[in-house]
């Protein structure tokens, strides 16, 4: 079968692989129907993530149809069409029975911080991801979804990450009627996060990038205000200023360890590898949000360590809310969203790309040409 | 008092999920008891470990599932068995991770060679598309590289006279 490759940083290409293989009783194989590149998944290509190794099949984001099930899988049958949160969960640890199955205990054996996650390094348990024509599904009971009838294909392969992603972000914000949101990154989750925020009845809602075609789409989007930072002379105090100089309400995160925008960071985080990555984003939230405010992290930082202010977090009794998205909690209410028109997910779609062009596409997504915002790839 | 329905009528869903009761909100504790249970709960069948697998020595097994990509090899594989032997709260665990990364790409190409496949350098990088949306920036690259070749040839050329 065709699957895209890591070669190593910047390098990818589609190569013939094994087709995957039941390896146990609870799995499935996927026939992938849509697969997308996600942003996280940039920060694998340009080398930042830990234990990536050359081989690997990378993509998180995917639906498809069920070719074949483990003796033990009972709720899923073959030929349905499923969309697939990017976490692996069991379902039956401590951690799943909480709902919290972005952390589940038995699915990733290299690292205890994170739970399994399809085609993202060996940090996050070694597994090939949907960037292929067939990818294998542990846990197949518990993650993958049927799709529903009505359902857009493309609106479906969004729901495995970046509306539930987008939408947990809000969500952690804590936000109440009347509040001022902050999102720092106009990638595709932090203008899912930017639209979800108005789920929740906040008066303004604000976007924060340097790239001026993504701060447009965001502003049509998503209907919320969008500034570049590179026009700010700097964007805490505007951001200051516009909120009656006491802050955001909330602030999200919505950048992780790629962020651009002060030069100490970029260098000790991004040059140097000091650190897990450039913490500008998560600097700025923090020093944005009002005292007593609310910080939600959503972007992707890498081991081990990273260099914020957090005596300010202790000095300004800000809450700091974080995880990876639970994807298999929050599906029924954004599959209603999208049934109801009230969500457009497909919206996000720019490029459409042949799983055989995989390294122009990921170019074309790293280098953001052709003004790309959102990458689904057809096998 | 401000209509904000009609205010934000432009946004569809807005102020739809608003529930003021839900906070503190995700992720937080939900106390069922069964923490107390610890690892005692109802566990998969265990996948059988067909390749090495580096587990993390923050627990005590394997989890009952795991990816079987990519297994450790080669001089990268060494150091990954390395780093593993020290947990994730360590830089010794992760710099060199970082390392075995850069040597596994190394063995990548020697890989290929030795199957007969010569890497595409250009094509897996995906140039193609810098030629079509990006030209200018792609013909300023490749003349600023050759202009820097240019010079370290000239400057060690000199220092060989």
């Amino acid at each position: 079968m065709l699957a895209m490759n890591y070669r190593g940083p910047y390098r990818v290409r589609v190569d013939h692989k094994p087709y995957p293989e039941i390896l146990h009783p609870e799995d499935a194989i996927v026939r992938v129907t849509r697969s997308c590149i996600c942003g996280s998944d940039l920060h694998l290509y340009h080398g930042m993530v830990p234990d990536t190794r050359v081989g690997q099949t990378f993509g998180h984001e995917f639906t498809g149809i069920v070719e074949e099930v483990g003796p033990m899988v009972q709720k899923l049958k073959v030929g349905d069409h499923v969309l697939v949160p990017f976490n692996i969960a069991c379902g039956k640890c401590t951690f799943c029975k909480q709902g919290l199955f972005g952390n589940c205990h038995e699915s990733n054996p290299m690292a205890t911080a994170v739970g399994g996650i399809f085609g993202y390094s060996h940090t996050a348990g070694g597994y090939d991801g949907g960037q292929a024509e067939y990818v294998r599904v542990p846990y197949a009971d518990v993650g993958p979804t049927v799709i529903p009838p009505d359902m857009d294909p493309d609106d479906a392969v969004l729901l495995t990450d970046v509306v539930p992603t987008g939408y947990q972000a809000a969500e952690m914000g804590g936000i109440k009627p009347g509040d001022t949101v902050v999102v720092f990154g106009a990638g595709p989750i932090g203008i899912m996060a930017a639209r979800c925020a108005w789920f929740f009845g906040p008066a303004r809602v604000i976007i924060i990038d340097h790239v001026e075609y993504r701060l447009e789409f965001a502003r049509n989007y998503a209907k919320c205000e969008a500034y570049n930072f590179k026009s700010l002379e700097d964007p805490v105090v505007f951001l200051k200023k516009t909120t009656d100089w006491l802050g955001a309400d909330v602030c999200i995160d919505a950048v992780g360890c790629e962020a651009e925008g002060n030069t100490m960071q970029t260098f000790t985080g991004r040059v140097a590898l000091l650190q897990a990555g450039s913490g500008t984003a998560l600097q700025w939230a923090i020093n944005s949000v009002k005292k007593g405010g609310i910080v939600s992290i959503v972007g992707v930082y890498g081991p081990p360590y990273n260099m914020i202010p957090i005596g300010n977090v202790v000095n300004k009794g800000i809450t700091i809310r974080a995880n990876q998205a639970s994807v298999k909690r929050l599906l029924p209410r954004l599959i209603e969203h999208v049934q109801a028109g009230r969500l457009d997910p497909k919206g996000l779609i720019t490029h459409r790309i042949p799983l055989q062009e995989i390294s122009e596409a990921y170019n074309i997504f790293s280098s953001k040409l052709d003004n790309c915002i959102k990458t689904v790839l057809i096998p | 008092m401000e209509n904000t329905d009609s205010k934000y009528a432009h946004i569809p869903g807005w102020g739809m999920d608003i529930d003021l009761e839900n906070e503190p909100t995700y992720p937080m504790k939900n106390y069922t008891g069964a923490d107390h249970d610890r690892l005692n709960y109802e566990r998969s069948v265990q996948q059988p470990e067909t390749v090495e697998i580096l587990k993390s020595n923050e627990r005590p097994t394997l989890t009952a599932v795991f990816g079987t990509t990519s297994p450790p090899s080669g001089l990268s594989g060494m150091i990954r068995r390395w780093a593993f032997t020290h947990s994730e709260d360590r830089y010794r665990h992760w710099i060199p991770m970082i390392l075995a990364d850069r040597i596994n790409v190394v063995e990548g190409i020697v890989d290929d060679l030795k199957r007969g496949h010569i890497p595409n350098y250009f094509a897996e990088k995906g140039i193609k598309a810098d030629w079509k949306y990006n030209r200018k920036g792609l013909l300023t690259k490749v003349l600023a590289v050759a202009a820097v070749t240019a010079v370290v040839i000239t400057v060690f050329s000199d220092k060989k006279k």
